[in-house]
């Protein structure tokens, strides 16, 4: 034992440039990663701006109890949920289906342009789409002239202000944002598959949409499923920025998702604990859909762990 | 295909061409696909505005010294762990998982800055974006890549780890570190939460912050005071598109410059999955 000690420390000495390496990234988890779990024991506090950490008295689970009769906080958990699912059933096929569409454009000037075209939402940040969005959906704005000029409306209105429409603006704009660059996996998905199974489709007499739905398809079924659970299991996290920017007064009610009742009651209105209650329930149960989705993947993919 | 190159196209479009008409005709809407009444009245107000160039300044300062300590910092740490005789390597990658799937959310998380001293500081925006084990994966996997018998050339000539580190694998891993320098810098340029979170200082506000400003809180209040029937202050609405358009700018030249990399960055990250 004594001798295996003194080998750790010889060890240690000789390869002091490689720890010396590694070290800072272990103190900078420690302090930004760790402190904070820790800070997590205010959930079970009663903490005030004039608390310390320490002074603050215990209180057990007198703030999870609160969240079991609070509205605001399941009319959050239901907007948080909904939303999700629309994007889930919504954001998670269009990738794919435009992925196909590319991929059966012949390489050339157009397929390139249309790709560049079709990654840019993704860099614009929420804050400047919530603004483009705030213009284009004004009285005046752009999709007020077209709906009119089609006949669809005969009166302006403001479809921010309406708490009815919510859902599907978070929705479809998140699909608009981030339908091009989802494609980019499935594109080098299928940028792999053999040449050779489309020319033997091809001599078979298979027309184009056979050669997609035996081929393209099936070749992709690893990466789609990956997908899916991943998607799955993110279905509690709520765009917190978009929220922000989207949410007013008028539609509030539909709009308000967890992240952003956390933030509200905790950096607003100041009630650290309870909205730090809530954050630690809403991550335990991200967390428990992780490791099964985790566990799904892993019997999908043969045992292999795909983390 | 054509229709969802439309799709995306046409409302960016819209944006950019509002910006250069008079507020007049903007009011009036009729403003679709031409710029009705040219004119460079929303950017000459925009660039009067002496805030804006202090975010500008503070944008530029962030995401150039944000997404390059970030990068040289990960590259160090992931050259420690992309080594396997390195002691207590496997408590070091335990340590590291862990903060990929836990946090302390919000609050903790604030209270800890609060008591580092980090609210209302310019270092709020780098210190805390450091690091990112994600990102230490990536690199530590292209680091695996590199022959080995490079490494045990420079050994036999004496080179520490620094020494082959910064000699050998930093010159040799440029691309991957261009591309995450790159995804760190467009989060940077494009955050805005750290802003809202920790500073409360004008002074420290980035062009995010500021469209936040200028677009979302004063449309924000001109809805509640006038909610069913909104009527804008029709220059305002000029300005607030030709901000955008200036924060966005930056971007949008870069981007297709850069448009290689994001992708090959892309699939260095899918090689794992």
């Amino acid at each position: 034992m004594r001798k295996r000690k003194k080998n750790l420390i010889v060890d240690l000495r000789n390869q002091w440039q490689l720890q010396s390496m590694i070290i800072p990234g272990i103190i900078f988890m420690i302090v930004f990663s760790y402190i904070p779990m820790y800070g997590v024991l205010i959930a079970f506090k009663h903490y005030t701006a004039l608390d310390t950490f320490s002074t603050a008295p215990w209180v057990g689970l007198d703030n999870f109890k609160i969240i079991v009769t609070d509205q605001y906080f399941w009319d959050a958990m239901v907007n948080t949920l909904g939303i999700s699912a629309l994007k889930l059933a919504i954001g998670f096929l269009t990738p794919i289906i435009l992925a196909i569409l590319i991929y059966e454009l012949h390489d050339g000037p157009f397929k390139r342009i249309m790709q560049t075209i079709s990654y840019l939402p993704h860099f614009l940040s929420w804050i400047v789409l919530g603004g483009m969005l705030i213009t284009w959906f004004s009285t005046t704005g752009l999709f007020n002239q077209l709906f009119m000029a089609v006949g669809l409306m005969d009166k302006p209105q403001n479809f921010l202000l309406d708490e009815d429409k919510y859902w599907w603006i978070a929705v479809l704009s998140d699909v608009w944002k981030e339908v091009g660059w989802g494609t980019i996996l499935y594109l080098a998905v299928m940028s792999k598959i053999d040449p050779t199974y489309y020319e033997a489709a091809k001599i078979d007499g298979a027309t184009r949409f056979k050669q997609i739905w035996h081929i393209t398809i099936p070749m992709m079924k690893n990466i789609i499923n990956l997908n899916l659970i991943l998607a799955i299991s993110g279905i509690f996290g709520s765009n917190l920025d978009q929220t922000l920017v989207l949410m007013n007064s008028q539609n509030q009610a539909k709009a308000e998702v967890l992240s952003s009742y956390v933030y509200r009651i905790g950096m607003t209105q100041g009630d650290f604990s309870y909205a730090t209650a809530v954050d630690l329930g809403m991550s335990i149960v991200s967390v428990i859909l992780l490791l099964t989705s985790h566990k799904v993947t892993k019997k999908l993919n043969d045992n292999e762990s795909v983390l | 295909m054509l229709i969802f190159t439309i799709i995306i196209i046409v409302p960016i479009w819209n944006v950019l061409i509002s910006s250069f008409s008079s507020g007049k005709s903007l009011a009036d809407g009729g403003v679709s696909f031409w710029p009705k009444d040219f004119s460079l009245e929303n950017y000459r107000a925009v660039f009067r505005d002496d805030g804006i160039w202090q975010a500008f300044f503070i944008s530029v300062a962030k995401t150039v010294i944000g997404a390059s300590t970030h990068v040289l910092f990960c590259a160090i740490v992931a050259y420690s762990y992309s080594k396997s005789h390195l002691k207590g390597r496997k408590l070091y990658t335990a340590i590291g998982i862990v903060t990929m799937f836990f946090g302390g959310g919000m609050v903790p998380t604030y209270l800890l800055m609060k008591s580092l001293g980090l609210l209302n500081s310019f270092w709020v925006y780098i210190i805390p974006a450091l690091f990112s084990f994600f990102d230490v994966i990536i690199l530590m996997n292209f680091f695996r890549s590199i022959p080995q018998s490079l490494e045990d050339s420079a050994k036999i000539d004496g080179a520490g780890d620094w020494k082959i580190f910064i000699k050998i694998f930093l010159p040799l891993s440029k691309p991957a570190l261009a591309t995450i320098a790159l995804f760190n810098g467009v989060g940077q340029w494009n955050d805005f939460f750290t802003t809202k979170l920790y500073i409360t200082d004008k002074a420290l506000y980035p062009l995010q912050m500021k469209i936040y400003e200028i677009v979302v809180q004063s449309q924000m209040s001109s809805m509640q005071h006038v909610a069913g029937s909104v009527v804008l202050d029709t220059t305002a609405k000029g300005v607030q598109l030709a901000t955008i358009v200036v924060t966005t700018f930056p971007i949008l030249v870069i981007y297709p410059l850069l448009q290689k990399h994001f992708i090959s960055g892309m699939m260095i990250g899918a090689v794992k999955e």
